[in-house]
């Protein structure tokens, strides 16, 4: 029996549109990662990484190739049987946070738990401390619109957690923060990483990538580098 | 479960986020609801008037009155021997008796009141089931000599006879006075006379004292006709046509100049009627529901591409078609919901307002409440079903990428 890696990427392609208008966003990736690894995929624009990061997410599925997640071919699921695999395996953080407006921060963490059919005060404890784990529990009943950029994407990272996710996948998490607020939010997913969950992160920002332990470089829809073993640390406060 | 318990609770605060917006959009099936359940309901309450009017003209009943074939001519009216023929002549009739009505002001103690007077013996009580609440009917000497007594009914009482003391009084009717030997029993409205009238404003006396003292001839200007049940109803009417024929010597092939009611044909007639206009406004109501109807559809695919993002986050997080799309479903069923019990509220007030206003009876029918309100969730289904759709159809990607 063949011991699989937690994800693997075998020849994914990935094309948009048909005909001379198609465009090959991905040309062959292959990748492995291993349980507990903090990835970063970076590259330029159009290099392909939002693509990968939405198939890694379950949200899309490949033109071609083969993706295993926890050995499974999602390749080959159904749209329902995807979201089924996001509901228990994987947590989402955005740039734009995505958190639901006018519905505090204690709801938005809910909201993961309301579709696995837990009830109101499982889902409440659960909530809670999932929102003490990014220290926002004294911001509980504030909506986002009430709590800054930070705050609002640790209430994101909150919300990701709930579920213990084996996967936390955030798509440029520092994007519309400054470079306090995304320091901050690099230590929790660095403390997280250390906790045992594997990180997937896509940057464009070395300093930011500079904090995961696997970099990946991306470029014209291939892979182009990976950096393993790469010393997770706080490069930037060393420097200071 | 839960999902349903969360959904709803997700549903109502989606339509308290929009109230105003959420009430205009269910303004169609409101209308629509209410105008069913009001109509339906006005029409129950006055075929049951009707209903309760001609029970008070007794079964088993003819009604007959002279009508016009031409209209430049008046049709002659019936008289004494009129009345002794049908009574004497066709089997099966177990009396006739006719009547003549006036109107006249009536005084008493200083106070004074317009009034209907009605000339009508002791058979023409028991075929139009007049009771006597308090002292007597006329007697037959006070019928065959026409002696000045009443029998008032309970609006003339109460207009002006201050004291409790009636019985035995004597009032004045215009220029005539006369005593009181009777009050008749209060009744719900007056036969024939439509919803309007009031039964109890009236002055009964014997039939050949308002002929001779207020119309000042011995015509006689209705009569009805009681028969014996168990005689066919068909045979008694042909009998009685072609005896009144005879009687105004209506030649073959020329038009009646009377007319002759059975109570059973003009609670059939009601029926009819009742149910040509129930029919049209269920016509109506069908259309502003599906005016109403759409426009939820409108705004429940206003509110699916509004909430787009809001879509996407939920599918990113794991919600599955089936999920997002019970949502949107719930949150139409319930905008519908509202709108029917909105409906309802409405349709309640306006019954009795209405019911009050024309004089019916306001008759409450929860089975036709409960059918508007099951109908109005069924809306929700039916066009919620698409933006429902719709919304579980989206892309996650670019759902979570929607401004």
């Amino acid at each position: 029996m063949t011991q699989h890696k937690l994800i693997e990427l075998e020849g994914i392609t990935k094309t948009f549109g048909k005909g001379p208008a198609a465009f090959q966003a991905l040309k062959g990736v292959d990748m492995k990662i291993d349980r507990g690894d903090f990835v970063a995929i970076m590259g330029p624009s159009g290099s392909g990484k939002s693509t990968t990061m939405n198939i890694l997410g379950c949200l899309d599925v490949p033109t071609d190739g083969i993706f295993r997640f926890r050995g499974i071919e999602v390749q080959a699921l159904t749209r329902d049987q995807r979201s089924l695999l996001r509901r228990r395996y994987l947590g989402f953080v955005f740039q734009g946070f995505n958190l639901l407006a006018r519905t505090t921060a204690l709801e938005n963490v809910e909201l993961p738990l309301l579709y696995r059919g837990e009830t109101k005060k499982q889902r409440r404890i659960a909530a809670e401390r999932s929102l003490d784990k990014v220290g926002l529990l004294p911001w509980a009943s504030h909506t986002p619109a009430e709590l800054s950029g930070g705050q609002q994407q640790r209430v994101a990272i909150a919300r990701a957690l709930v579920t213990d996710p084996d996967v936390l996948l955030a798509d440029e998490p520092t994007g519309n923060l400054d470079t306090e607020r995304s320091l901050e939010i690099m230590e929790l997913l660095t403390d997280l990483s250390d906790t045992g969950i594997t990180v997937l992160m896509v940057t464009h920002e070395e300093e930011m990538a500079e904090y995961a332990r696997t970099i990946v470089h991306f470029r014209d829809g291939l892979v182009a580098r990976i950096d393993r073993g790469h010393k997770s640390g706080a490069p930037l406060k060393e420097k200071v | 479960m839960r999902m349903i318990g969360a959904t709803l609770l997700l549903a109502f605060r989606e339509i308290r986020r929009h109230l105003l917006r959420s009430f205009l959009t269910t303004l169609g099936i409101i209308i629509g609801v209410a105008a069913v359940i009001t109509m339906v309901t006005l029409g129950q309450g006055l075929t049951a008037d009707v209903q309760n009017d001609i029970s008070g003209l007794g079964s088993d009943v003819f009604i007959v009155f002279p009508s016009r074939t031409d209209p430049n001519v008046s049709p002659p009216p019936f008289d004494e021997a009129d009345i002794r023929a049908v009574r004497n002549q066709i089997a099966g009739v177990e009396f006739a008796a006719g009547s003549v009505t006036s109107s006249a002001t009536a005084f008493h103690n200083g106070q004074d009141w317009q009034t209907v007077i009605q000339g009508a013996d002791g058979e023409f009580f028991d075929a139009q089931n007049i009771e006597i609440a308090e002292g007597r009917g006329f007697n037959e000497e006070e019928e065959d000599r026409g002696e000045s007594v009443c029998i008032v009914g309970p609006t003339v009482v109460e207009k002006i006879f201050v004291e409790d003391q009636v019985l035995g009084e004597e009032m004045r009717l215009g220029n005539v006075s006369c005593r009181v030997i009777g009050i008749a029993e209060d009744r719900a409205s007056s036969p024939g006379g439509g919803g309007g009238n009031d039964a109890n404003d009236i002055v009964f006396m014997p039939l050949k004292a308002v002929q001779r003292r207020f119309i000042g001839n011995d015509n006689i200007q209705y009569f009805v006709v009681k028969y014996d049940p168990s005689y066919n109803t068909l045979t008694i009417q042909n009998q009685l046509v072609s005896l009144l024929r005879e009687r105004r010597v209506i030649q073959e092939g020329e038009d009646n100049d009377f007319n002759l009611v059975d109570t059973a044909e003009i609670s059939d007639t009601i029926g009819q009627v009742t149910g040509a206009m129930t029919a049209v406004v269920t016509v109506i109501a069908a259309i502003s529901l599906l005016v109403g109807g759409i426009g939820i559809m409108n705004i429940m695919l206003v509110s699916v591409t509004e909430r787009t993002r809001e879509i996407g986050i939920r599918l990113a997080i794991g919600a599955l078609a089936k999920e997002v799309r019970l949502q949107f479903l719930t949150e139409a069923v319930v905008l519908c919901c509202f709108g029917g019990m909105l409906g309802i509220l409405l349709a309640l007030g306006l019954s009795i307002l209405l019911a009050n206003a024309i004089d019916l009876p306001f008759l409450f029918n929860p089975a036709l409440n409960v059918v508007a309100f099951v109908f109005s969730a069924v809306m929700g289904i039916i066009f919620g079903y698409y933006p429902a759709h719709r919304a579980s159809k989206l892309d996650p990607i670019d759902a979570l990428r929607h401004e």
